[in-house]
């Protein structure tokens, strides 16, 4: 045991270790081409997965059609093709000026929760990952297990008792009533597991320490850089997950001020059904079609490191 | 050199030139993550159980009642209605969509697709999409009133079945859910697929195995982990279905019910009747209930890699 191999051998254990069944696989980022080796492009298939396509397509051409259309002619015109009048501009002037511009109010609020929340989970995600695979430390395994553990759990179980306490200490109603409950995702911390453990060579740590480096200054110096791509993924993943919230602020929120936009339009939405509320169709479409397009601007433009994330999702056995 | 497996587990000994680290250093890093997870997971379920065993009432205010609220949940005609609801909902979407997601995976892979990299990003578009507008929107579309059924109907001067009727409401809801999520875990087997050795694929063109059989022999084995994750997932999200038929009951009222599903079963319970202790007690079985399963699944994976 005196010879320097030692430092290799935690490495496939580890790697191993969330999945007995599998062998190591390849390292994530790893491109080559797709399966057969020289396929033919087949006009068929492309058009039988072209029917999934449109499935996958539709109700967003929907969306942005009936954004440009009035109220009125939302009700007299054909659903995936334009009505009579052009009122997209107008529609957005409607929505974001409505009810005093509350909206915005509520488009700003979800900024914070996104970027409070996702940016506060990606960041503990981070921390407790690099932990978990590149130190040694007493109940190691216990914390692995009481979180993985812990994601199974369904919301509404742990809903009405965070409810009950975050009431008893004053802080329902309030932006910390659902950031803190967001800065926890355990899949976030198993991803980065899973990530950290291969993209941070041992040696490198080894070195940095040699050179009198102190652990956080290794961790902010070496480790973090090493750890950009997961640490996107698992921004990316946690920023859908607090952008898309309900359920979460729907329990701790009612003053519309706090509202995020999934529970605004809910409001909207809900308007038409209440006696004397005014039906604003037109303003829950458009303000619809406000709320998706930032999140598939940022699909669009970080989607290459989705699937280097979910490569490792996948080495779960 | 005694024993193999103490020498496994003993950590690496730093050069002696190196700092000393301390056995506790990596409780430094994972602190603030237990820190906030023992604030908003663990002191809740601890919560949760000792709110499920008393009882709040009007007269004589709160009393421990032992397993009463358990007991209650157990015969409780309401409840086992939304467990066997969203029971049929996990045997009939879920399957459907993983099959469907697996089809595209497979399709994805075969590089025999013109413009595979838009036919990933459009499919897997839909997630980003947030459960209330999905809900919104299909909810929209299905209205017989400004929505592509009442289009249909008066196109085709027909009467299409009111997919917001109380017989259709639940394959409504699968559809939504379908449709967010099928790109997801169409992606999650597709970068598995990604992951099989290229040299595999020569040897069976070596061998004269058609697609067919390199589907069969090679991709489906490699799949298997990943499908059993996308399950697991699957039946976590179909137990804990809230915010489609949470949404889809302003349009609905009369197809979905306060105990619709268990989750929607709590929070009616909680926020509306006031029954905080039950509900704890129907959230914990409901809880297990998902654990249980969710294991299951995971055996029954392993079981069939053995």
């Amino acid at each position: 045991m005196g010879t320097p191999t030692p430092t290799r051998t935690p490495r496939p254990r580890r790697r191993t270790a969330p999945s007995p069944l599998r062998p190591p696989r390849p390292r994530l980022r790893s491109r080559r081409g797709a399966g057969p080796a020289h396929p033919r492009r087949s006009l068929a298939l492309t058009l039988v997965t072209g029917l999934a396509l449109l499935y996958s397509l539709v109700p967003l051409v929907w969306l942005v059609v009936n954004a440009t259309k009035s109220q009125a002619s939302l009700l007299d015109s054909f659903g995936l093709w334009f009505g009579s009048d052009f009122a997209l501009f107008d529609n957005i002037a409607a929505t974001l000026a409505y009810d005093d511009g509350v909206f915005v109010r509520w488009l700003l609020n979800t900024v914070l929760y996104v970027v409070a929340g996702a940016g506060g989970a990606t960041f503990l995600a981070v921390l407790g990952g690099y932990a978990l695979a590149k130190f040694e430390f007493p109940g190691r395994r216990a914390v692995f297990a009481v979180v993985l553990g812990a994601a199974a759990v369904p919301g509404t179980a742990l809903a009405v008792p965070t409810f009950l306490m975050f009431s008893q200490l004053g802080l329902t109603n309030t932006p910390w009533a659902v950031i803190v409950p967001s800065l926890i995702s355990p899949f976030g911390l198993y991803l980065m597991w899973i990530f950290a453990a291969q993209a941070v060579p041992k040696e490198l740590m080894e070195a940095a320490r040699i050179d009198g480096s102190g652990e956080i200054r290794t961790f902010f110096t070496v480790a973090l850089p090493l750890l950009a791509p997961g640490t996107a993924t698992v921004l990316l993943f946690t920023m859908v997950a607090t952008w898309n919230n309900y359920f979460l602020p729907l329990i701790m929120i009612r003053d519309p001020d706090w509202f995020p936009l999934t529970l605004g339009l809910n409001a909207w939405n809900a308007q038409a059904a209440t006696i004397g509320g005014e039906p604003v169709f037109h303003l829950v479409i458009t303000g619809s079609l406000l709320t998706v397009i930032p999140l598939i601007a940022a699909f669009l433009l970080l989607q290459r490191y989705w699937r280097s994330g979910l490569t490792a999702g996948s080495l779960k056995g | 050199m005694t024993s193999t497996t103490t020498a496994a587990r003993t950590p690496h000994r730093p050069p002696k030139r190196a700092r000393p680290r301390g056995r506790w250093t990596g409780w430094g890093f994972l602190a603030p993550f237990m820190a906030v997870f023992a604030l908003v997971f663990v002191a809740p379920i601890l919560y949760s159980l000792h709110l499920s065993v008393y009882r709040d009432q009007l007269v004589g205010g709160t009393s421990f009642v032992g397993l009463d609220n358990y007991r209650s949940a157990f015969t409780d005609p309401v409840f086992w209605e939304s467990v066997s609801r969203v029971s049929l909902f996990l045997a009939v979407q879920v399957p459907i969509m993983l099959f469907l997601a697996l089809l595209l995976a497979l399709a994805l892979d075969s590089g025999r697709l013109y413009g595979r990299d838009f036919f990933r990003i459009s499919i897997f578009m839909p997630y980003a999409v947030p459960a209330v507008v999905a809900a919104l929107m299909w909810g929209f579309m299905y209205g017989s009133r400004f929505g592509l059924v009442g289009n249909a109907n008066d196109l085709l001067g027909v009467t299409l079945p009111d997919p917001l009727s109380p017989g259709l409401i639940l394959a409504s809801i699968g559809n939504i859910v379908t449709w967010q999520f099928v790109g997801y875990n169409m992606l999650i087997l597709f970068s598995a697929l990604r992951t099989v050795p290229h040299n595999l694929y020569e040897a069976a063109e070596v061998d004269g195995a058609g697609q067919l059989r390199v589907i069969t022999a090679i991709k489906l084995p490699a799949l298997r982990g990943a499908l059993v994750i996308a399950a697991i997932f699957s039946v976590i999200g179909s137990f804990q279905l809230f915010n489609e038929p949470s949404i889809l009951r302003s349009l609905a009222p009369n197809a979905i019910s306060t105990g619709y599903t268990p989750n929607l079963y709590t929070y009616s319970l909680a926020f509306s009747g006031q029954q905080q202790n039950y509900a704890a007690a129907v959230a914990i079985i409901m809880g297990l209930l998902t654990m249980v399963i969710a294991y299951a699944v995971q055996l029954f994976g392993m079981r069939k890699a053995a």
